[in-house]
Formats: structure tokens, C-alpha cells, sequence
């Protein structure tokens, strides 16, 4: 019992079950998806960093993701050099 | 040990794809593109930085060398900003690639001689003899400062990748010492460990000095052909 999706609406208006229907509906084609990484980085830009009383928080929460997606990248090497017993 | 060592200075790749085009992208993030009159902070302070180094730089080139000014400023720009995000935990840098190095070491050096050769071929010439050589040295002297003149873009890479690798280096071996130390006596943990920190900050130093003393460099051969 899937309702139909009304057009272009915003996640948050979207009802559980018509999610899916949403989900199909978005725009993966290449401009599509350079038009999220833009939306995306223009929203983290003007929320923090474009600011007029901008504090280190903006720059330092970029780093520490960075920091984040490389520990991920190398975890498979690191988790040898855990101090257990048994690797 | 030994494999973990190095194992931090191969190209990254995940689930197969690699991703180094990524990391090399990545610091122009940190670098926004200023639009107003008076911006957001970061954007003024990046400003302050470029303005104070451009004017440093390029206060001793002719006209024809200041056109290399957003060459130069980018240059430094670049391999900062790589160098310090790679003093971060877990990071790649790509610096530490002598093939990245090379591949900007080359043309730019290329690029001052070229330039030398095109519009004051006989100056540039005249580089290869220094002033007051004796008559019979000529023909030794000039073989000298070919070999001199053609080792400029190879020593440009070798002298980056090898400083930051070596930094990398040291910290990954200190840091590892440090560790195992804590087990065995806590004194000589904690004496490794104020190695560790000053080191840390000697590499931050040489982060930005070796993106300076490139840049320079690179300037010195512009100076030396307009």
C-alpha cells in the first residue's frame, strides 16, 4: 500500500514507507551527484567558515574527518599493530 | 616493523581504486575562493599570508619574472598546505613521491631555462663560463657547470622527497620507541617522548621551510634567466 510520491520533496516531509519511491527518484546522473557534493559544501561553508565571528571549530572539524577517513583507509594495517596477545 | 615502516608511503587505495587524485585535491578545499570586499576570517587570513609572501618573493624579479607570480604562489601554496596536513595521524602525503616531485621539479626548471634561452641566449650562455677563469680550465669548467645546470631539477625533488620522508621517518620510529619503552622504564619513556614533541615541531618547520626554499629556488633559476 505505497502511496504515490509527490514531486521534489524534501527528506524530512517524506513519509517511511514512500522512501524507497523517494530514493529512486533523486538524480544520480554525474551533474546530479556533482550538484550534492556542491549543495553539501556550500552548506558546511556558509555555516561555519563564512561566517563573521568564525572560530578554529569550522577548519578543525574538516581535519578531523580527514584524520577519520584515513585511520578507516588504513585500518586493515593498523589493527596488526594493536598490543594483544593474540592478532 | 620494517614492513610497517614503509607502509604508510605506499599510494593509498580503497576497494581497489586509487584514490591519491583525492588526496592531492584535497587542500584546495581548505583554500576558499575569496568574494567580498572584507571575507570570513579564514579567507582574510589566507589573503594576509599570500599578500606578505607574494611581496616578499617577488620583490627582487624584473617585470618579465613577476608574471610568474601566480606560479610561484600557488607553488608554495601547494606544497605547504601538503606538507602540514601530512604532520596529521594515519595521512598520506604526496610529497613524500619522488614522481610527484620530479613532475613538478622538471618543468618548472625547464620552464626558467627555456625562457633564459629565448629572450637573452647570450646571458644564459654566458652562465656556463664564470668570470675569470683561467684559459686552460675553460673546457673543464664548462662541463662543470652543465652537469651543475641539469642536476638544479633533480636536486629541487630529491632535496623535498627526501626531507619529508625522513621527518615522516623519525616520527613513525621515535613514536614507535616511545612505546615500547613505557614497559621497560618510564624515564627514558618520558626523555624519548620530549624527543618525540620537539621533533614534531621541527616538523612543522620543515614543512614550510622546504615549500619555501622550493619556491625559492625555482625563483632564483627565474631570476637568474630574465
Amino acid at each position: 500500500m505505497a502511496s504515490v510520491v509527490p514531486v521534489e520533496k524534501k527528506l524530512m516531509d517524506v513519509k517511511l514507507g514512500e522512501l524507497p519511491s523517494w530514493i529512486l527518484m533523486r538524480d544520480f546522473t554525474p551533474k546530479g551527484i556533482a550538484g550534492a557534493f556542491q549543495r553539501g559544501y556550500y552548506r558546511y561553508y556558509n555555516k561555519y567558515i563564512n561566517v563573521k565571528r568564525g572560530g578554529v571549530a569550522g577548519i578543525s572539524m574538516v581535519l578531523a574527518a580527514y584524520v577519520l577517513f584515513n585511520y578507516c583507509r588504513c585500518y586493515k594495517e593498523l589493527k596488526h599493530e594493536r598490543l594483544r596477545k593474540y592478532h | 616493523m620494517n614492513e610497517n615502516l614503509f607502509t604508510s608511503f605506499i599510494t593509498p587505495t580503497m576497494v581497489g581504486i586509487p584514490i591519491v587524485p583525492l588526496i592531492i585535491m584535497f587542500p584546495s578545499i581548505l583554500f576558499p575562493s575569496p568574494s567580498r570586499l572584507v571575507d570570513n576570517r579564514l579567507v582574510s587570513i589566507q589573503q594576509w599570508l599570500v599578500r606578505l609572501t607574494s611581496k616578499q618573493m617577488l620583490s627582487i624579479h624584473s617585470h618579465k619574472g613577476q608574471t610568474w607570480a601566480l606560479m610561484l604562489m600557488s607553488l608554495i601554496l601547494f606544497i605547504g598546505s601538503t606538507n602540514l596536513l601530512g604532520l596529521l595521524p594515519h595521512s598520506f602525503t604526496p610529497t613524500t613521491q619522488l614522481s610527484m616531485n620530479l613532475g613538478m621539479a622538471i618543468p618548472l626548471w625547464a620552464g626558467t631555462v627555456a625562457t633564459g634561452f629565448r629572450y637573452k641566449t647570450k646571458a644564459s650562455l654566458a652562465h656556463f663560463l664564470p668570470q675569470g677563469t683561467p684559459f686552460p680550465l675553460i673546457p673543464m669548467l664548462v662541463i662543470i657547470e652543465t652537469i651543475s645546470l641539469f642536476i638544479q631539477p633533480v636536486a629541487l625533488a630529491v632535496r623535498l622527497t627526501a626531507n619529508i620522508t625522513a621527518g615522516h621517518l623519525l616520527i613513525h620510529l621515535i613514536g614507535g620507541a616511545t612505546l615500547t619503552l613505557t614497559s621497560i622504564s618510564t624515564i627514558t619513556a618520558f626523555i624519548t617522548f620530549t624527543v618525540l614533541v620537539l621533533l614534531t615541531i621541527l616538523e612543522f618547520a620543515v614543512a614550510l621551510i622546504q615549500a619555501y626554499v622550493f619556491t625559492l629556488l625555482v625563483s632564483l633559476y627565474l631570476h637568474d634567466n630574465t
